[in-house]
């Protein structure tokens, strides 16, 4: 064995060492961000997820006017606790399009009695496809396209109250 | 009192630890003979054993002011999580770490007799080194035995996933295994030290890495069964990262374990063997690294501090680094020992030896490579099961083949003459993997393979016993072939299982009947249930397969300390496999059923504990035949 070779598992050591000394000064972000920030939206065509209301497909995104795709679910509690921030968002004349996973249309249909309706269109995605298209790993999440179909802006978990502001913004910037 | 008593032994055993040290490594001193350096590891030894002792007691008697029983306990919990909970927390686990480490340090200088002198106290020098670091970031970074003023009221309670029978025997047994091999170690620093890499040194090591083996086989393998029914999922391995940092110290170890032999018998690898020797404890040391520091993301979340991660980190690379240094300035003097020829034993062990090592190499790398992208690139992704099976998997196949055929040949050179005795087994295996080919249309290559390797292996594996005196045979060559023949168990339950599970996800209302393989399940009804600190929903459900009715009793069940809900799987084991039942969320008047038909599961299982036993028949066998030869002297 040469001499260099004999000494190599110690670079091999510093080398470990200090990508853990990275990763210790840098600890992981656990959330999934969304890899199709700044693209256009994926193709995808919804049937209502409730009857009365309209379903949603990606033809129907770039009308020239920003709007909030939201994921959400009747089984899901955060989004019970989002509904009235939604509410709020709509009042200031937000449009919002709503994406239900994973839902059936009778506990939708009651969920929106209870917790309100801010959506213009509801699709439903009975097996999370067009959420993981959009690189969306959870309920709720929000995700801001412009008036061309491009995806502007991912919010992951329950918007906050005092988040309102920010997002009325980003979709003024949207416009 | 008690608390200040562990605390007290603690630092006593540390002092002894550095003591261990400068008697081992100070020559003036050591020339003086070997009297205290044996008397002071075996005190160490047991001042850290009565340590642990005095938390186990603590805890059983939930003293609410010691901060880590307020913060992990609660008076409600039945006995055994309540003595089993002082392990399932960082510093009752580093503390039993540290308490493993003292004991095999302690047997070392009581039992290990056979050794020359000087590599003996080189070594027990090693493990006071090893010891000292350790304990140092215990009474440093995580004292277990910190009081709490004011006590508190009532304590948090433990994790309701971790109150499981598993949590009393899986941390314990993995921990035996992994610290262990500590003692592989620092045998190994010793030899370098001292230049005396020979036959000595592996019969004395050889005992010492078989018993952590034995651990760390029977750790994983319990480890893998309580995954598998505790969390739900259905699955048995996922290629976690933190059970990878349990699979490289049993790759490594049992690679050692076979390099050993060959030194043993032959004089050869020695530089080879030395080097795994430190290996193996390294990666039990990268494993609690990884383990403790949370640097990657993992199922098995534990509480995390950076500043211990950073300790722990500088442990690692001072004790690899010395060893790697130690390594590279003294390995230049190893003679390679007497050659072979390429058709013999040691050419087989070697194989194995090379292809066990690949296998750690591939999951460590896939362990790491996440980190090391986003280091350098910034970008994120996650390696899994599609990498490691894709990639593992045919160096196993290789291994198994390896299997088959090494036992039969003799060391030095072999004429190939036993090897003919392979044409059944290898028949077999071929019509074994033909049938499937034809009878599982689903693809699963890999998983075919396997179970044709498996069916060769199965007689194979007796093979070495052909033609032999059954009763003179020696006890280590039945350990051989029962380990191996539990290679072949294990694999065949793998292949078998992946090919054939079927699965059913499904709401279901009560009264509804499910089939899930050849079951037919009727959901009968739902109802609750409390036990000692918890309250459930209990589904009562009726499995036949046309035969007699059996009654499965999944529960999803609600803990209040700390509030936490888990799925309780039932589970009904026959024949020809297990039948896995898990209750979910309710939807309305339906609820969420999974269930799966899973053939020849148990086998995993069964085959992991068949390896473990013939380990702990190789203990024996070498036990027996060292204290014949010592009673005939």
């Amino acid at each position: 064995m040469s001499s260099w070779l004999r000494f190599a598992p110690i670079f091999l050591l510093l080398l470990i060492v200090a990508a853990m000394l990275w990763r210790l000064a840098n600890p992981p972000d656990t959330t999934v961000h969304s890899q199709m920030i700044g693209k256009p939206v994926p193709q995808f065509a919804l049937a209502a997820a409730v009857p009365g209301v309209a379903g949603l497909s990606s033809a129907q995104l770039a009308d020239g006017k920003p709007k909030l795709i939201h994921f959400f679910a009747s089984w899901c509690v955060p989004c019970i606790g989002e509904a009235p921030v939604l509410d709020q968002l709509k009042k200031q004349g937000v449009q919002i399009d709503g994406i239900a996973i994973r839902d059936r249309p009778d506990e939708l249909a009651q969920f929106l009695a209870r917790n309100g309706d801010p959506f213009d269109r509801i699709g439903s995605d009975p097996e999370s496809k067009t959420q993981l298209a959009f690189g969306s790993s959870g309920v709720p999440e929000t995700f801001l396209v412009d008036g061309r179909g491009v995806i502007r802006l991912q919010h992951i978990g329950a918007i906050e109250p005092g988040e309102v502001p920010a997002i009325t913004a980003a979709v003024e910037q949207a416009r | 009192m008690i608390a200040e008593t562990g605390l007290a032994a603690l630092w006593l055993a540390a002092s002894l630890s550095l003591l261990q040290l400068v008697l081992g490594f100070v020559p003036a001193i050591s020339k003086s003979g070997s009297g205290p350096i044996r008397a002071v590891a075996v005190l160490q030894g047991v001042l850290t054993l009565f340590s642990f002792a005095m938390l186990l007691l603590v805890f059983a008697t939930t003293d609410l002011s010691v901060s880590l029983v307020a913060e992990n306990s609660h008076s409600a919990k039945p006995w055994l999580y309540k003595i089993a909970g002082t392990w399932g927390n960082h510093e009752g686990s580093m503390l039993l770490w540290v308490t493993v480490l003292g004991v095999s340090g302690a047997a070392l200088a009581i039992f290990s007799r056979r050794l020359e002198e000087r590599t003996f106290i080189a070594a027990l020098a090693a493990q006071g080194a090893l010891a000292l670091g350790f304990f140092i970031f215990l009474l440093f970074a995580s004292n277990p035995f910190a009081r709490l003023n004011p006590p508190a009221f009532e304590g948090r309670g433990l994790n309701p996933i971790l109150q499981d029978p598993g949590l009393a025997f899986h941390p314990p047994t993995l921990y035996l295994g992994y610290v262990g091999l500590s003692v592989a170690f620092s045998l190994a620093v010793g030899a370098l030290i001292t230049g005396k890499v020979d036959r000595e040194l592996a019969r004395a090591m050889r005992p010492w890495v078989l018993g952590a083996w034995i651990f760390l086989t029977l750790g994983i393998t319990a480890g893998s069964y309580w995954a598998y029914y505790d969390l739900g999922w259905g699955g048995w391995w996922f290629w976690d990262p933190v059970e990878n940092a349990s699979l490289m110290p049993w790759l490594a170890a049992t690679a050692l374990l076979h390099s050993l032999n060959v030194l043993a018998a032959r004089d050869s690898l020695r530089a080879w063997t030395v080097m795994l020797a430190m290996i193996a404890f390294s990666m039990s040391m990268v494993g609690t690294f990884l383990v403790r520091s949370g640097v990657l993301t993992s199922v098995h979340a534990f509480a995390v501090d950076p500043k211990r991660g950073v300790f722990l980190l500088i442990l690692l690379a001072f004790y690899v680094g010395a060893a790697l240094l130690l390594f590279a300035l003294r390995s230049g003097k190893l003679s390679e020992g007497p050659e072979f020829e390429l058709l013999s034993r040691e050419a087989a062990l070697v194989g194995n030896n090379l292809l066990l090592s690949v296998i750690l190499g591939v999951v460590f790398i896939g362990t790491l490579y996440p980190l090391f992208v986003e280091a350098l690139t910034g970008a994120k992704l996650s390696v899994g099961a599609p990498y490691f099976n894709a990639v593992v998997g045919p160096i196993a196949l290789a291994l198994m083949a390896l299997i088959t055929i090494g036992p039969l040949l003799n060391w030095r050179q072999d004429s190939g003459e036993r090897l003919k005795r392979l044409a059944i087994p290898a028949l077999l295996g071929v019509t074994a993997f033909v049938v499937l080919l034809i009878a599982v249309p689903q693809d699963g290559l890999l998983a075919k393979l396997g179970f044709g390797f498996a069916v060769a292996l199965f007689p194979a594996s007796l093979l070495p016993l052909l033609g032999r005196k059954l009763r003179r045979t020696p006890l280590t060559t039945y350990a051989m072939v029962l380990a191996h023949f539990g290679v072949a168990t294990a694999v065949a339950g793998m292949s078998i299982s992946s090919l054939t599970t079927s699965e059913t996800l499904i709401a279901a209302k009560p009264g509804e009947i499910v089939s899930v393989g050849r079951w037919s399940i009727r959901f009968d009804s739902i109802r609750p249930v409390v036990g000692p600190n918890w309250t459930a929903l209990e589904a009562t459900l009726y499995a036949t397969r046309g035969g007699a009715i059996e009654t499965l009793k999944p529960q999803a069940r609600f803990y209040t300390d700390p509030p936490t809900e888990t799925t309780q799987s039932a589970i009904l084991t026959t024949l020809n496999g297990q039948l896995y039942t898990v209750v979910g969320q309710q939807v309305g008047d339906r609820w969420q059923l999974r269930l799966w038909w899973k053939p020849m599961v148990t086998l995993i299982w069964l085959g992991g504990f068949l390896i473990a036993i013939g380990g702990a028949l190789a203990l024996i066998g070498r036990a027996w035949r060292g204290w014949r030869r010592g009673s005939v002297r």
